[in-house]
């Protein structure tokens, strides 16, 4: 097994303020997307206890999730968090790994996306994801129905002036 | 037309599978029984029956791949497999041990059986024996063949064909091969991992991204390139005075060109390797075979290198089908 990485643990100061709120939404957010699909950390068995480190690399912060404990953390990119596997790329990689739009090991074999830590447990991840067929949109839309016409418009908006991946892709619609 | 045998890992790849045109999709049970014996993949039996209930309402069929060989003492796990899937409804399994493919014989006499490509039955006499003994009906054939071989195979053996058209490649005769279990104690054909991501370490270092098996090092790439997964068989090593990919290049196959000398040298299916590849992988390299396979029929020029971004290595080869070894 590859070594858990060895970084010092994380301080135990709290967040930063503006970082909590968007700890405590990222964190809804994981929940609601795991309750909405529970087959997710059954197909990650054990893996789902890892921490994976989710380093963005044109955001300003990292994401810290634990999967098993249903918790997502934001932390500065100053902070150097413990944790079991890392996976780092730009976010139209993430995103389009998320929807379906794009393979993870062709994101992987054009260096696009980087893995170190525990190599299984990203894979376990990775697989239960991508069987998931997650629609982030939908996802959000989901935490406040009352407002989900309104994330749907917003998120095709964005999508459009953005380029990202925002929502599931379609047999149609995956890349030639 | 030529039958597309298409890879999922998970249920929403078979989906993805099917509605890309696959004309049948191979999966496993979630354990050692299957040779993509994976982190997070494959399937319950309450998954497959649901998978295979979906297939069959649109006219596809599925195979389950129960193609490792079982440990002896714990042949229940690879019975209970082969009964299951019998009773999901599977359309065939595909074994490769000979005492298992006795078993299903005798127990499960209605269950169609195809010779798993890691019993690697790479002539005539070995394959009509499968024939002749367990009343096999299609051979995987490893990917050690050329196109003139398969055709000679086919004019003497009534037993369908199904060769690999496109994916990773294992270099060996079908992962009859130590070089895994040297590594890291796990077997292909046994526990159903070769180069298993437990035992796979990636770090960046000060000479660049390094990738470990078992702590040996397989690859060391510039920061920024391409990594390949460290399989290692595709690994870059020093031997002597030269330093390269001394068994293979980190690439993959892809025999689209050969299609139509497939097709006349009386293979009757094409398969994709990828269980372990997300539905994104599926729906594109199902779409641009089963347009491919199509065009074959009409006797169109095949179309190239669509799907080259999703090879390892970034590169594709056509195998043993059409090259001399170095
Ligand atoms: S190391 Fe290569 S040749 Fe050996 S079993 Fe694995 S893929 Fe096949």
């Amino acid at each position: 097994m590859p070594g858990r990485m060895t970084q010092p643990p994380m301080p135990a100061l709290p967040l930063p303020l503006p970082l909590s709120p968007l700890a405590a939404v990222l964190s809804m957010l994981m929940r609601s997307t795991l309750r909405r699909h529970p087959a997710i950390l059954g197909r990650m068995g054990a893996a789902a206890g890892a921490r994976f480190l989710i380093d963005v690399t044109n955001v300003p912060v990292l994401l810290l999730i634990e999967p098993a404990l249903r918790r997502a953390r934001v932390l500065p990119r100053s902070a150097r968090p413990a944790h079991d596997a890392a996976i780092r790329g730009r976010l139209s990689a993430f995103l389009s790994m998320l929807h379906g739009a794009e393979d993870g090991d062709a994101l992987f074999f054009s260096g696009e996306l980087t893995i170190g830590g525990d190599t299984a447990a990203v894979l376990a991840l990775r697989n239960a994801l991508d069987d998931a067929e997650i629609d982030l949109t939908e996802e959000i839309a989901g935490l406040a129905p009352a407002a989900g016409p309104m994330a749907r418009r917003l998120s095709g908006l964005l999508e459009r002036r953005t380029g990202l991946s925002l929502h599931r892709v379609t047999e149609t619609e995956v890349r030639e | 037309m030529m039958e597309l045998v298409c890879p999922a890992g998970t249920p929403a790849a078979l989906r993805a599978a099917v509605e890309a045109g696959a004309h049948t999709v191979y999966c496993g049970f979630a354990d050692e029984t299957n040779a993509r014996n994976f982190p997070g993949l494959n399937f319950s039996r309450e998954e497959m029956a649901a998978g295979i209930d979906f297939a069959h309402d649109r006219g596809a069929k599925v195979l389950v791949a129960i193609n490792t060989f079982p440990r002896a003492g714990a042949q229940d796990l690879w019975h209970r497999a082969v009964a299951d899937a019998a009773a999901a409804g599977a359309d065939a399994v595909i074994l490769a041990d000979i005492g298992l493919l006795a078993h299903a014989a005798e127990r499960h006499p209605g269950l169609r059986l195809h010779l798993s490509v890691q019993a690697a039955a790479a002539n005539p006499d070995a394959i009509n024996l499968y024939a002749q003994a367990f009343g096999v009906r299609r051979v995987v054939l490893p990917r050690v063949l050329t196109v003139e071989e398969i055709a000679a195979i086919n004019r003497e053996t009534e037993v369908e064909t199904e060769v690999f058209v496109f994916g990773g490649l294992c270099v060996m005769a079908e992962g009859r091969c130590s070089l895994s279990s040297y590594a890291t104690g796990l077997s292909p054909n046994m526990n159903g991992v070769c180069s298993p991501a437990s035992h796979v370490a990636y770090a960046e270092t000060a000479k660049g991204q390094e990738a470990r098996l078992g702590g040996f090092l397989i690859h060391r790439t510039a920061r920024g390139a391409p990594v390949p997964y460290p399989t290692l068989c595709k690994g870059c090593f020093t031997s002597g005075d030269q330093t390269g990919h001394i068994f293979e290049d980190p690439v993959s196959l892809d025999a689209t060109r050969l299609i139509p000398a497939l097709r006349k040298a009386g293979v009757s299916a094409l398969k994709i390797e990828g269980r372990q590849r997300s539905r994104a992988y599926v729906t594109q390299v199902v779409r641009a075979f089963r347009a491919a396979v199509e065009a074959a029929e009409r006797g169109d020029p095949m179309p190239e290198g669509l799907l080259t971004r999703l090879t390892e290595g970034q590169a594709a080869t056509t195998g043993a089908y059409a090259k001399t070894w170095r």
